[in-house]
């Protein structure tokens, strides 16, 4: 995509069917976002925050219109290619971490490297960087019922992070977390957005998210009601 | 090499679910090895005991007759082709003449069949040289069966009245030479083992045989008119129909072994979904495809299959060993209530084949139990596998 621009969405649509009615959870979504955004979409409940991301990280495809996120329209990818452009270029964080259980800390944040195919050695490296960006480079052999909500959620930042892709969701990041994990959490995200140039898209309705976030998307019903700059923390 | 790697990781990550399941799985594994080496056991013992008293390397028989119809028995004789005669000669070949009888013992008459058979052959393993007795009586040999049934003993004299080749009936005191032991009730029961050239004077068949038994190995000869040649498997036949419905039989309790061990693994995988798909969902956000997710989740079903293998192994060997080495008493301490030539224990016997066999059943059985419920998660959508959606 020219011009730096990462994401850009045309007249996106999305329908869900509800038994014999259906709801519209996005309607007529037009947004460009640039590399190096650190950008929040903001609204109330069922507003359309999750599901936009959902489409942004090929997780779910249109109902109609398009979504081009690295060059790729999103709804036209196969199942294969959806899952080839999530493993090389896209992050995930979610509300409720979704660690793996049975993994230890380094082999959660190793998983995205293991499918990625990368070489043992170069695999360590880029374990120990993410871990070490978000603070946890002492806790690699815990397990995730053995940390707090704030270690988790960094873990998950840290796997998100660590085959450095072009864009990371993330969906309420800070809901399950206290003010004091929330700030430590998105410090990292803004630290990892400023050093590495990633992109990050939060979709959020928390005040701590907001005040960090640089652009604020408010999304009302499906729809853009306010797109607006900010100055950032 | 990913996809193993994680398959193992999260078996390992089981914890005692995964050991209940491997050990389940195990039971089967052994209890099939088990069942099917008695049943390899009974073919072999069944065999050789075959082989070595009655089949040899097969038989010529006059064509008129046929062991099951005793009625054919009195007209079954004919004289012996002077190839086979050769072979008798020679030491490779032993003719037996049949000839029905009655015989007498304390007082009661009881149908027999007289068999006259040289009393110093050595192609089949009954003890013929004890009819070599010098006397007036007629040496005879019998089964412990047969002594058991008529209440006879060494040295015991009864009366035998036959009928030879002329129609005309004689009778004769004969003596009991010996009592054999043998796992072959068809050289046993109701018969009477006599010298061969003393049975062809008293039915006036000299040179006359019902059957030329060959050695062992011996390859089919040259056919003769009259005569009819059956080799060792065609004698063996029945004995293999007999095995293979025993198998039969013995296959529903270890095919409703392995299907309660399927049922454990195709539960595990089902609940594995359906507590994972949130887990599911995750592996997909971070780039795995549907195919690689049915991949792994088919592959930690198998992977348990190996380890239950494993399992089986540690004390599966040492039992298993412990059958084959000291054997398993028949049912009821009477190995003929089996209706096979078996003695009063079993001997399993395990082969290399019957190990491979069963451990590709039982892994093509756990490979489908754990592919059927992960193929149901190639329908699922990331988004409703994140948000923990049933399939």
């Amino acid at each position: 995509m020219d011009n730096g621009i990462l994401i850009r969405t045309k007249d996106l649509v999305k329908v869900y069917p509800l038994g014999q009615q259906s709801i519209t959870a996005l309607a007529d979504v037009n947004l460009t976002f640039r590399r190096g955004e650190f950008a929040g979409l903001v609204g109330p409940s069922g507003s359309g925050k999750t599901t936009l991301l959902n489409i942004l990280g090929s997780l779910d495809a249109p109902t109609r219109g398009s979504a081009e996120v690295l060059g790729e329209k999103v709804e036209t990818l196969s199942h294969r290619k959806a899952a080839a452009l999530r493993n090389r270029h896209i992050g995930f964080i979610f509300q409720t971490f979704n660690l793996l259980p049975v993994y230890t800390v380094y082999e959660n944040v190793e998983f995205p490297l293991l499918l990625l195919g990368m070489p043992p050695a170069e695999r360590r490296r880029a374990v120990a960087d993410a871990l070490s960006w978000v603070g946890l480079a002492d806790r690699t052999k815990s397990k995730p019922s053995q940390l707090s909500g704030g270690q988790c959620q960094r873990v998950a930042i840290a796997r998100a992070v660590v085959k450095k892709p072009e864009l990371v969701l993330a969906d309420e990041p800070t809901a399950n977390l206290d003010a004091e994990n929330s700030h430590h959490i998105l410090d990292t995200m803004e630290t990892l957005n400023r050093d590495m140039g990633t992109t990050f898209l939060f979709a959020t309705h928390d005040e701590k998210v907001i005040r960090h976030v640089r652009r604020k998307i408010t999304l009302i019903d499906g729809r853009v009601a306010k797109d607006e700059a900010l100055a950032g923390s | 090499m990913t996809i193993p790697k994680l398959a193992v990781r999260n078996l390992l990550g089981g914890g005692t679910k995964f050991w209940l399941n491997a050990v389940v799985l195990s039971l089967s594994f052994v209890a099939i090895i088990w069942a099917q080496g008695l049943m390899e056991g009974l073919d072999e013992e069944a065999s050789l005991a075959t082989i070595d008293d009655e089949a040899g390397g097969g038989h010529y028989r006059v064509e008129s007759y046929d062991p099951l119809d005793p009625f054919t028995y009195q007209d079954a004789h004919g004289p012996v082709p002077a190839p086979l005669q050769a072979r008798i000669d020679e030491g490779k070949a032993a003719a037996i003449l049949l000839v029905p009888a009655t015989i007498y013992p304390q007082g009661r008459v009881q149908s027999a069949v007289l068999k006259g058979i040289e009393p110093g052959q050595k192609i089949l393993s009954l003890p013929t040289s004890r009819l070599t007795a010098a006397s007036d009586e007629i040496p005879a040999l019998i089964g412990a069966r047969m002594a058991e049934s008529v209440g006879l003993k060494e040295g015991d004299i009864l009366t035998v009245r036959w009928r030879d080749a002329k129609g005309a009936f004689d009778a004769l005191e004969a003596v009991i030479a010996g009592i054999f032991e043998t796992k072959v009730a068809t050289v046993d029961a109701g018969q009477i083992w006599v010298p061969l050239a003393r049975l062809r004077d008293m039915a006036a068949m000299p040179g006359e045989a019902t059957i030329v038994v060959l050695e062992q190995g011996a390859a089919a000869a040259e056919s003769f008119s009259g005569w009819a040649f059956r080799d060792q498997a065609d004698l063996l036949a029945d004995i293999r129909a007999f095995v293979r419905m025993k198998t039969i039989g013995s296959s529903i309790f270890y095919v409703l072994l392995l299907s309660l061990a399927a049922l454990a693994i195709f539960n595990t995988q089902i609940l594995s979904i359906w507590r994972r798909r949130k887990e599911i969902g995750t592996l997909m956000a971070m780039g795995m495809t549907r195919g690689r997710v049915i991949g792994l989740f088919t592959l930690e079903g198998s992977l348990l299959a190996f380890l239950a293998a494993l399992v089986g192994a540690v004390y599966g060997i040492p039992l298993l060993a412990y059958f084959a080495v000291k054997g398993f008493a028949m049912p009821g301490g009477q190995g003929d209530s089996f209706g096979l030539a078996v003695g009063q224990s079993l001997y399993p016997v395990y082969s290399l084949g019957l190990v491979a066999a069963t451990a590709v059943l039982v892994f093509a059985t756990t490979a489908v139990v754990s592919y059927l419920p992960a193929r149901k998660i190639a329908k699922l959508k990331p988004t409703d596998a994140l948000k923990g959606k049933r399939t």
